[in-house]
């Protein structure tokens, strides 16, 4: 198996099949659902917000296991920090996190965790990186 | 129906020599770290070095615009571009090169069919009956034009669908009723699936269609670059294909139909050209197929289409579909024999040369993400093509396809990047 297979292994498969924060809340202070047409990726994000920060976070969806690696990875990093702090996540930081190179039709993949975060608890609609190009 | 008796002769199965074809195509010669597999031809074929050839010269000897210019290089412009259509038309087997409309693409032609002849024919009360196998440039354009979709208003035309077996062919058991009202005023369908690979029956299905009073289009994207299509023998009213699908390139497609159609339709694109006289009051129209080609069209990319048609004249269609099929029978089994994996569509004898396929417990991206890395091109997703998918009842799949530069060692290296892919995500 070569390097970048094995990479890709550990990463993002080891988050792919063995999922944190999946799921869904009961009652949730924020859902929202998001996904990438060109693929087929489905995400829902549940949030419950306390005291400023991400007290819980659940996702649930389907797709490739970028998708849903990063998911995976997102929520695990964002629960318990402010709501400040996760508003700064950038999409450098979730390529950094799942530490592969990615063309720009996998990134959508890659960021659609981000972005469903983003569009739900900030109400920010645009895909991460693109927000100044309006 | 065998796809070689489209024309009426059943053609000996005489193949090709691939490894000359590919010897031709610039693209496999160039330096890389790993060989290149390239089984993405359903998506878009790769050039053969007549077709950059043929474009190059026209920007480097006679650069012009064409059916204006009296000075020479313009005259060699116009005869060029005029001289693809020709050959285009003879390709195709149209009754005559007025026939033959250039457009972007496939998707273009279908649109000018739907703007052009659609909104001027179709009533409220009307129906319009396509597949459940279209590709979304046979889908769309009719929801916008009967007025399906975001923020469209209805406009009371009908969609209908003949349903896709779980054998992913065309159940025309079905079609006798859903003609029956004697509503249906078009009937669309796809000759080859860029999906599942199917042949469908169009010469039964116009039939069926033109004693109910419908039209009928064909989105031969899938056909005409890959064996012998008669135009007139389909009993078809409209076609339309796509040239870089056929080792032409991108920014160019066409629209064939018949001439009495084309004559009494109104213009699609307004703007220079398509106009024989225009006042302030109102203007008339060129003559065909001008009429419908607003605007400079893409001069260099119809020449270039024109030289690949010359290319795959030269092959010989019936080698490029004995090659297709030749192809098709080598890998199914092979591809069948991994585990995990199911393939989509009908038997080889049934298909162009697409195999559509799902790993179990891997994401078709994962997959093509796997197999790019060992150098393994493979598309993946729903190869625009939702409502097929949602009839089959998978999210999206992996697609393999072949032109005639593919090669059995490609399949190969899909087979063994399969079993690899398994390995990677096995725990």
């Amino acid at each position: 198996m070569s390097e970048w297979d094995e990479l890709y292994r550990e990463n993002i498969l080891d988050h792919y099949q063995h999922p944190r924060n999946q799921g869904v809340l009961e009652h949730p202070d924020i859902t929202y659902e998001d996904g990438n047409p060109l693929c087929g990726d489905k995400l829902r994000m549940d949030f419950k917000i306390k005291d400023g920060k991400i007290d819980e976070v659940r996702f649930s969806g389907s797709g490739c296991s970028i998708s849903q690696a990063s998911a995976s990875m997102l929520c695990e990093r964002i629960e318990g920090q402010s709501l400040d702090e996760v508003k700064k996540i950038s999409r450098d930081d979730v390529l950094e996190m799942l530490g592969i190179q990615l063309g720009p039709v996998r990134l959508k993949c890659a960021l659609l965790a981000l972005k469903t975060l983003k569009a739900g608890v900030y109400g920010i609609p645009q895909w991460p990186g693109e927000e100044d190009e309006k | 129906m065998s796809v070689a008796t489209v024309r009426g002769t059943l053609a000996p199965p005489r193949s090709l020599d691939a490894r000359a074809v590919r010897a031709q195509f610039p693209i496999f010669r160039e330096p890389r770290d790993r060989p290149l597999h390239y089984l993405d031809s359903a998506a878009t074929s790769q050039k053969p070095d007549a077709v950059l050839q043929a474009m190059d010269r026209y920007y480097a000897t006679c650069n012009a615009n064409i059916h204006r210019g009296v000075y020479q290089i313009a005259e060699q412009a116009t005869a060029a571009y005029e001289d693809a259509r020709r050959r285009v038309a003879a390709f195709v087997g149209a009754g005559s090169p007025r026939e033959i409309v250039f457009t972007r693409n496939s998707t273009e032609a279908i649109n000018l069919v739907a703007y052009a002849w659609g909104r001027h024919t179709l009533k409220s009360g009307d129906a319009i009956l396509l597949t459940e196998m279209e590709h979304h440039s046979n889908l769309v354009p009719w929801h916008i034009l009967a007025g399906a979709g975001e923020g469209l208003s209805d406009h009371g035309i009908e969609l209908r669908y003949i349903p896709v077996t779980k054998q992913g062919e065309l159940d025309l058991s079905t079609l006798p009723k859903l003609l029956a009202d004697g509503r249906v005023k078009l009937v669309g369908v796809v000759h080859v699936s860029n999906v599942l690979g199917t042949v469908n029956p169009v010469v039964e299905i116009a039939r069926q269609a033109h004693a109910a009073g419908a039209k009928v289009l064909v989105d031969a994207s899938q056909s005409v670059p890959h064996f012998p299509v008669d135009v007139k023998a389909l009993g078809a009213d409209f076609v339309a294909f796509t040239g870089h699908k056929m080792l032409g390139p991108t920014g160019i497609g066409v629209l064939w139909a018949r001439r009495e159609i084309l004559e009494a339709m109104p213009p699609f694109l307004g703007g220079g050209e398509m106009i024989r006289e225009v006042k302030l009051t109102g203007s008339k129209w060129n003559e065909l197929p001008w009429k419908f080609e607003a605007g400079t069209m893409a001069i260099a990319e119809a020449i270039g289409l024109g030289a690949a048609v010359d290319y795959l004249s030269a092959l010989g269609m019936d080698a490029v579909f004995a090659h297709d099929r030749e192809l098709l029978e080598y890998a199914l089994p092979r591809l069948a024999e991994v585990p995990g994996v199911t393939l989509l569509g009908p038997p080889a004898e049934k298909r162009g040369g697409v195999i559509a396929f799902t790993l179990e417990g891997v994401h078709p991206h994962d997959v093509a993400t796997v197999l790019d890395h060992r150098g393994v091109a493979v598309r993946a997703g729903h190869h625009c093509a939702m409502p097929l998918h949602e009839a089959l009842g998978v999210p999206a799949s992996a697609r393999a396809s072949f032109h005639a530069y593919s090669l059995p060692e490609e399949v190969d290296a899909l087979v063994e990047g399969l079993h690899h892919t398994r390995k990677v995500f096995a725990r």
